[in-house]
């Protein structure tokens, strides 16, 4: 058992939390902004996927990673502006619009691909992104290999997540999103826009939901295939809840999903070979089903989530 | 005089074919304080809407100075000077003091200036007297507290003119006075106000002027409110005279509710601890108390939502053994509940079907488990006619009528099935004079035909002009009833308080 244990905690091991923690987290604070706001978005999963495709072709056809990421995160901003006309403009269900999304997105990402890169057995693949080592903290022992030379999306993702709680508590537009998602006629009678507000807290989501596509495609994987998101979506979901909407929280959740996730993938991996693999893929879906169970009962969502705003409604 | 601070001119709007103002005409100087009188939907609050910026007006013009003005939304109206209190307040419950007041403030190199908040805060505490600590969170402040809030909000951006609609409804006695001395104060500064009220008394005691409003016409302007009557007042309001409704002598009959040692578990509010009353046919029983002592319990328990630990309870002659409201209906129980809107109707569904609701299954409105629509919208429109139920038709949103005929509709919806017993929670409760009289006439109409009624209230004057008998709740317990005649206010304040109830006990 001892060897086991050995093999799963290397350095390796912390490593691979933070590299599958990373497009958890962008997803995460990208599906948040939008809650914060009052507006769900189960568009999520598509529009990581279909950013993933945009960002992996420009990618591979201008052969500029960068280029990708850009077209990645437009990508996810389109989506979510087109969430927000449904939802936010015309007021209709969020549940169904953000079902819809997903799955516009999704079949638009298989037949672009389809298109452009036909029918091939082996999927073409890219150079993806390389580690960047960061002088002198990559030195640390156990955390510099592990967390200071990852790739420069990572280190974004890192950054990401004081800065959006930086822009959520301190900045008056962050304000603004907490108010409308909490009582958008409040905003509204202190002569905020409740409609601006929430496009641009869905926009802004879809581009960090867009980040997510991009790493998936251009860092972890270099290749685009139609399991790439394989649920990541839906985990972030999830993730927002389990983080009560908070951006420190929610990236511990990323954090600790990605941690079971790690873990369930060295077992695979290790000498438990007689448990056969997929009990083992279960795992972190059980862990975040318990932890949702437990853990969110007192958590309270925005009060305005759901909730179309109609100013002329009595 | 100075010209007037603000002035709307022949303002006009209609919501489908309710037309909740015609050609209104109002000014407000500075230092003035309005007073805008009117029954429930007259029109009131939409005219302070159109105001705001929250609708817009068919027709008519906003001159602020002496310039005229477009206000398309509340940043106009903010931007033109125009401040708000909201019946129901604008407030985010999980955000604290000082966030509410900063939203839609610019902030200061891209962040939020706490410092500059805090120092127009204290600027604000030090003009007018009012303050609050900033970073607690609104969900911990009284009702008191989140008005001053609202009220600092509309200060704190600058506000020359302040607009509170009906202020006085969410407050207690004490609480009133002090927001008149900050009202007060304010108007000394040379804020123009506009104070929203159907209580003629606080509007006789604040304003310099009134302006009344009637199905959304202006019914008469009043120069000295002090010096005028609040008879005369109620007369411009309601378009006639308001007489006392007439109380014939009680004749009470048998018994047909009794509570004989109702003890509750652990509710929302105060438990019942071994309360035992009784209601005769022909009679009105009040219930006095300081809310809170256990009323919402009782009359949970009376109506069948809440199973009482101990006790039994019978209505007319049968001892109740299920406790569900459609086995107490059946036994000739109607009740109209404290809150019209969470427990009353469902505001989303249209008026008739909320009007039939607990009768639903029942073969007046559905047949072999189908629905019969043509039943239900005849009811409905034999109630609004008989009850002048004012709203665009019986399949109007519930919601979208305003308190006084919600409060006649879930009138109208249990008197039509003569109940035998009938247990109402604050009956007039925001309601004018006019939708609280009428209220009023149609209990002692049912007293007189023989129905048991139980009347739970915090307005003294109201159960001392209805009941025959008033018992006060202390504590989930009954602390002394006493009859109509010996009732006082200072009698029934001195029992509510829980003075004599040791001498109960004993």
């Amino acid at each position: 058992m001892t060897a086991v244990f050995e093999q799963i905690f290397q350095v390796g091991f912390l490593a691979a939390i933070i590299r599958i923690a990373t497009p958890l987290a962008f997803a995460t604070l990208g599906e948040m902004f939008s809650e914060r706001a009052g507006v769900l978005n189960l568009g999520i999963e598509g529009i990581i996927l279909l950013s993933a495709m945009t960002g992996f072709t420009a990618a591979s056809l201008s052969g500029s990673l960068w280029l990708g990421v850009l077209v990645a995160v437009l990508t996810g901003m389109l989506m979510g502006a087109v969430h927000a006309l449904f939802t936010v403009a015309l007021g209709l269900s969020q549940h169904v619009c953000g079902i819809g999304v997903t799955l516009f997105s999704s079949g638009l990402a298989y037949f672009l691909y389809r298109l452009i890169f036909g029918q091939q057995s082996v999927p073409p693949s890219i150079k993806g992104f390389k580690p960047v080592a960061i002088p002198l903290l990559s030195d640390i022992p156990i955390l510099g290999p592990a967390v200071f030379s990852q790739f420069t999306l990572v280190y974004l993702a890192i950054i990401a997540v004081p800065l959006a709680a930086f822009v959520l508590y301190r900045t008056p537009w962050g304000l603004s999103v907490r108010m409308v998602g909490e009582n958008p006629r409040a905003a509204d009678s202190a002569g905020v826009s409740v409609i601006a507000t929430r496009f641009q807290a869905v926009i802004l989501g879809g581009a960090l939901m867009g980040l997510a596509g991009a790493f998936l495609t251009m860092a972890q994987f270099n290749a685009f295939t139609f399991g790439v998101v394989s649920g990541r979506g839906w985990v972030a979901i999830a993730l927002v809840v389990f983080g009560r909407w908070d951006p420190w929280r929610s990236a511990g959740a990323a954090l600790l999903f990605a941690f079971v996730d790690a873990l369930q993938l060295r077992m695979q991996a290790s000498g438990l070979g007689h448990i056969p693999y997929e009990a083992f893929l279960m795992l972190p879906f059980i862990f975040t089903i318990v932890a949702m169970a437990f853990m969110s009962r007192n958590a309270v969502a925005p009060s305005a989530l759901l909730k179309p705003f109609r100013r002329e409604e009595r | 005089m100075s010209a007037p601070l603000i002035e709307m001119r022949g303002i006009t709007k209609s919501f489908g074919a309710v037309k909740a103002n015609e050609a209104v005409d109002l000014s407000v100087a500075p230092g003035e304080i309005l007073g805008l009188l009117g029954e429930n939907g007259a029109g009131k609050t939409t005219l302070m809407n159109v105001l705001f910026g929250a609708y817009a007006p068919d027709a008519g013009d906003i001159l602020v100075e002496g310039k005229p003005v477009a206000i398309r939304n509340s940043a106009d109206a903010l931007a033109a000077g125009i401040g708000m209190v909201h019946q129901h307040f604008h407030l985010a419950p999980r955000l604290t003091v000082l966030e509410n007041l900063l939203i839609g403030i610019p902030g200061k190199s891209g962040r939020i200036d706490r410092a500059g908040g805090l120092a127009r805060l204290a600027e604000i505490g030090r003009q007018h007297g009012l303050s609050l600590d900033p970073n607690l969170p609104v969900s911990a402040l009284s009702v008191g507290e989140q008005q001053r809030l609202e009220i600092m909000k509309a200060l704190f951006r600058g506000a020359k003119l302040l607009i509170l609609d009906e202020p006085t409804a969410v407050l207690a006695p004490s609480e009133v006075d002090g927001l008149f001395a900050a009202l007060r104060s304010m108007a000394g500064q040379g804020l123009g106000i506009i104070f929203i009220s159907h209580k003629l008394n606080e509007v006789r005691a604040l304003t310099h002027r009134c302006v009344v409003l009637r199905h959304g016409k202006v019914a008469g302007r009043v120069d000295d409110p002090a010096n005028t009557t609040s008879a005369a007042m109620a007369e411009l309001m309601c378009g006639h005279e308001i007489v006392p409704p007439t109380k014939a002598a009680s004749a009470p009959g048998a018994s047909v509710l009794t509570l004989d040692r109702i003890s509750t578990a652990g509710h929302a509010g105060t438990p019942l601890r071994d309360v035992s009353l009784f209601v005769r046919s022909g009679e009105i029983l009040g219930i006095a108390g300081v809310s809170g002592n256990g009323q919402r319990a009782l009359a949970d328990v009376i109506s069948g939502m809440l199973p009482p630990r101990a006790g039994t309870m019978t209505i007319t002659g049968k001892t109740v053994t299920q406790f569900a409201p459609r086995e107490l209906q059946a036994l000739g129980l109607g009740r109209i509940p404290e809150d019209r809107m969470t427990t009353g109707l469902v505001t989303n569904l249209p008026l008739a079907d909320s009007m039939v609701l607990p009768r639903i299954g029942t073969k007046a409105f559905s047949r072999k488990g189908l629905l019969n629509p043509a039943a239900i919208r005849a009811f409905a429109e034999e109630q609004i006619k008989a009850y002048d139920i004012r709203c665009p038709g019986p399949m109007v949103r519930a919601g979208a009528l305003s308190g006084g005929n919600l409060q006649k509709a879930l009138l109208a919806r249990e008197l039509a099935f003569d109940p035998k017993v009938l247990i109402v929670s604050q009956p007039t409760r925001g309601l004018d004079i006019g939708a609280a009289r009428f209220i009023h006439e149609k209990f002692l109409a049912m007293r007189a035909k023989g129905c048991g009624i139980i009347v739970i209230g915090e307005d003294l004057e109201e159960l001392l002009m209805l009941s025959d008998r008033i018992a006060v709740m202390y504590e989930g317990r009954i602390a002394g009833t006493l009859s109509g005649a010996e009732a006082t206010v200072a009698k029934l304040g001195l029992m509510m308080t829980g003075a004599g109830h040791t001498e109960k006990a004993a």
